[in-house]
């Protein structure tokens, strides 16, 4: 369960002064289900996600993750939450084994049922052809088969995607897709962000449309349809903004 | 903080650090290499140099002494110098290195010796040409014997006793140990190298640990796993001072194991009174010392150079922060070398030049136990004050997602 309260982050930036990247944002998200942020580049989408992430701590407004308030607990936040996004890499000397190990223990896990989880994933995501190659070394579908992994090892309740998709190829943008459905299937609460208008339609069952770091519009992709009478979700997302 | 957390955080850190060449090579094979080539490789280089020097028969040119036949046939009889035909341009020619010196007899100078009047020889050279230094000593020994023969032959003629000329002796005596010796000529080198190579081993991890993973991406990776900012930058510091902890012990062992095998080698080619004075025992306590004053120097480095690097966006910006302080550093650590600077409880608290003096003296078998205990203190309040800095900065978004 994600619950967002008012969420304001404020960054300084030397030539445009203060800027407001999240500005009063509220949304929630329930175990089961996949809520979309959707919005073009530096509308806060990333920003939000990070401050779920406890990544970002907020100016304002809070958000409470898998029951931890982001700002109190965030280190209970990080042991329940998955994230992933484009921006998180792996180490690039580290074999696939090593790189799912090492967050493993980060998140306290045993070294026995680290074992056992990390030979379940693995098994599951059909890594063992190169579960001992170097980061550096796998192409990118496997490199993301890895970071999947990564974002699993811990069983987390919450999974966070930032753009997950961004410069894949097909092959491995639907390694990707596929794996936020069954994320959602095994009753955990999933939020992503994306400018990708049929990753909404494939995958969100609520969307939020998140524009200058407010968020102008929020409901089923139905609701939002009816209410704002567009059929094509591009064209919705421009009424909704130019409104 | 969590003992486990950065446990597991250092142990990545270490398997990550080994696999990267760079660090490989500045915490190993550079102490490794470059003692034994600083001290062997250098010392042997020299004295080779000066020993093929030793070993040129210089030639040397006589002026005048026409009415001098026996001191010319003498001097032209000695084994190890060549005497060439007199020219008018012999000072051009000692200049051009044709000839390494001239010696100019003044006339009628046989006949003033066995009168007992006064003469002037005069001896030409080239003064700091290392050759032409030799050929005017053998000249100077030649005119020297010459003139003790002359005495004695005058004092024996009237039936004086010799010590007339001579009423008494001067006798020097050297009451430091034989390592002192060798430590005050060598030794001022050992922890400036020392010193240098704990910054340089820390180098390469500390940008790599930092700026690297912000480079790589890897540095949001790391920051949505539950681990504490502290516990990460801890993990990070521990295996950046193991790096330069590592550097520092293999090139002080580097270091006694050259001068060891370095006085073994010299044993055989060079003469007693040069091989003495090259001599430098490093002791086992003398290690020990060094690396305890060291300890906390390498920490104050480890920390500051990751607080450095971690404000960094990328390696190469972490490359022009800390160029510069390799400068400060080298700055204090050869002040220590220049004659005449010694420990005082005011330079006891200047960071770098305290661990470079006081190692020196260790090296020179002098232990100053309240300085060696300042200077340990004083160390760690800048190694802590430079950890709290880093771990402080690793809390802060500013810097971890500067743009």
């Amino acid at each position: 369960m994600i619950e967002v309260r008012q969420l304001a982050k404020q960054f300084r930036d030397n030539k445009r002064g203060i800027v407001r990247a999240v500005d009063g944002v509220s949304f929630a998200c329930r175990p089961g289900e996949i809520y979309g942020l959707l919005g073009a580049n530096g509308a806060g989408k990333t920003t939000t996600l990070r401050i779920l992430a406890t990544i970002l701590t907020p100016s304002q407004g809070t958000a409470v993750v898998a029951g931890y308030d982001v700002t109190r607990d965030p280190q209970r936040v990080r042991s329940s939450v998955g994230f992933l996004s484009t921006a998180t890499a792996l180490y690039a000397r580290l074999s696939a084994r090593e790189m799912v190990e090492y967050f493993g223990r980060l998140h306290g896990l045993e070294e026995a049922t680290l074992r056992r989880r990390i030979d379940e994933i693995f098994e599951r995501l059909d890594m063992n052809d190169f579960r001992d190659r170097r980061c550096d070394k796998l192409s990118t579908g496997m490199k993301q088969k890895v970071s999947i992994a990564r974002t699993l090892v811990h069983d987390p309740s919450v999974m966070i995607f930032d753009e997950p998709t961004v410069g894949l190829d097909i092959m491995a943008s639907r390694t990707i897709t596929a794996f936020i459905r069954e994320c959602r299937d095994a009753g955990k609460t999933v939020v992503l962000s994306t400018h990708v208008m049929r990753e909404v339609e494939k995958l969100c069952d609520h969307i939020g449309i998140i524009h200058d770091g407010k968020l102008l519009a929020e409901g089923t992709l139905a609701d939002l349809r009816a209410r704002y009478a567009v059929q094509d979700l591009e064209d919705l997302f421009v009424k909704v903004v130019q409104a | 903080m969590s003992a486990r957390a950065v446990g597991v955080v250092y142990r990545k850190e270490l398997i990550d650090s080994l696999r990267d060449r760079r660090t490989v090579v500045s915490m190993i094979v550079v102490p490794l290499l470059v003692m034994p080539l600083l001290t062997i490789g250098m010392g042997f280089l020299s004295l080779t140099l000066v020993g093929l020097a030793m070993k040129e028969s210089p030639k040397v040119m006589i002026l005048g002494g026409q009415d001098s036949p026996q001191v010319v046939a003498d001097l032209k009889r000695l084994p190890d110098l060549q005497v060439v035909p007199e020219q008018p341009d012999y000072a051009e020619e000692i200049s051009n290195k044709q000839i390494r010196a001239a010696v100019e007899i003044p006339p009628g100078f046989e006949a003033r010796l066995a009168s007992g009047e006064p003469s002037t020889v005069t001896i030409y050279m080239y003064q700091g040409e290392l050759k032409s230094g030799f050929g005017a000593d053998h000249l100077q020994r030649f005119f020297r014997e010459l003139r003790d023969r002359t005495i004695r032959e005058h004092l024996e003629a009237r039936q004086l006793p010799q010590s007339l000329a001579r009423p008494f002796e001067i006798n020097e005596r050297n009451v430091a140990a034989p390592e002192k010796v060798g430590g005050a000529l060598l030794g001022g080198m050992v922890p400036y190298f020392v010193i240098l190579l704990c910054l340089t081993g820390a180098m390469y991890p500390a940008m790599d640990l930092t700026a690297g993973e912000k480079e790589r991406g890897t540095i949001e990776t790391i920051l949505c796993s539950p681990v504490s900012r502290t516990d990460l930058v801890l993990g990070k510091f521990l295996m950046v001072l193991t790096a330069s902890i590592a550097t520092a012990v293999l090139a002080i062992l580097a270091m006694a194991g050259s001068f060891a095998v370095g006085k073994k080698m010299l044993a055989g080619v060079m003469s007693g009174a040069v091989n003495s004075a090259l001599q430098i025992t490093i002791t086992g306590k003398a290690m020990v010392s060094i690396f305890f004053v060291v300890l906390p120097m390498a920490v104050f480095f480890s920390a500051a150079l990751l607080a450095l690097s971690v404000f960094a966006k990328s390696f190469k910006e972490a490359q022009s922060y800390i160029s510069p302080l390799m400068i400060l550093v080298v700055m204090p650590a050869i002040a220590a070398l220049l004659p005449g600077v010694e420990l005082n409880s005011a330079l006891a608290l200047v960071p770098v030049l305290n661990t470079s003096l006081v190692s020196k003296e260790i090296i020179t078998g002098t232990y100053h136990w309240d300085f060696i205990a300042l200077i340990f203190l004083s160390s760690s309040v800048y190694a802590v004050l430079a950890l709290a800095i880093a771990v402080k900065l690793f809390q802060s978004e500013d810097v971890l997602f500067r743009t």
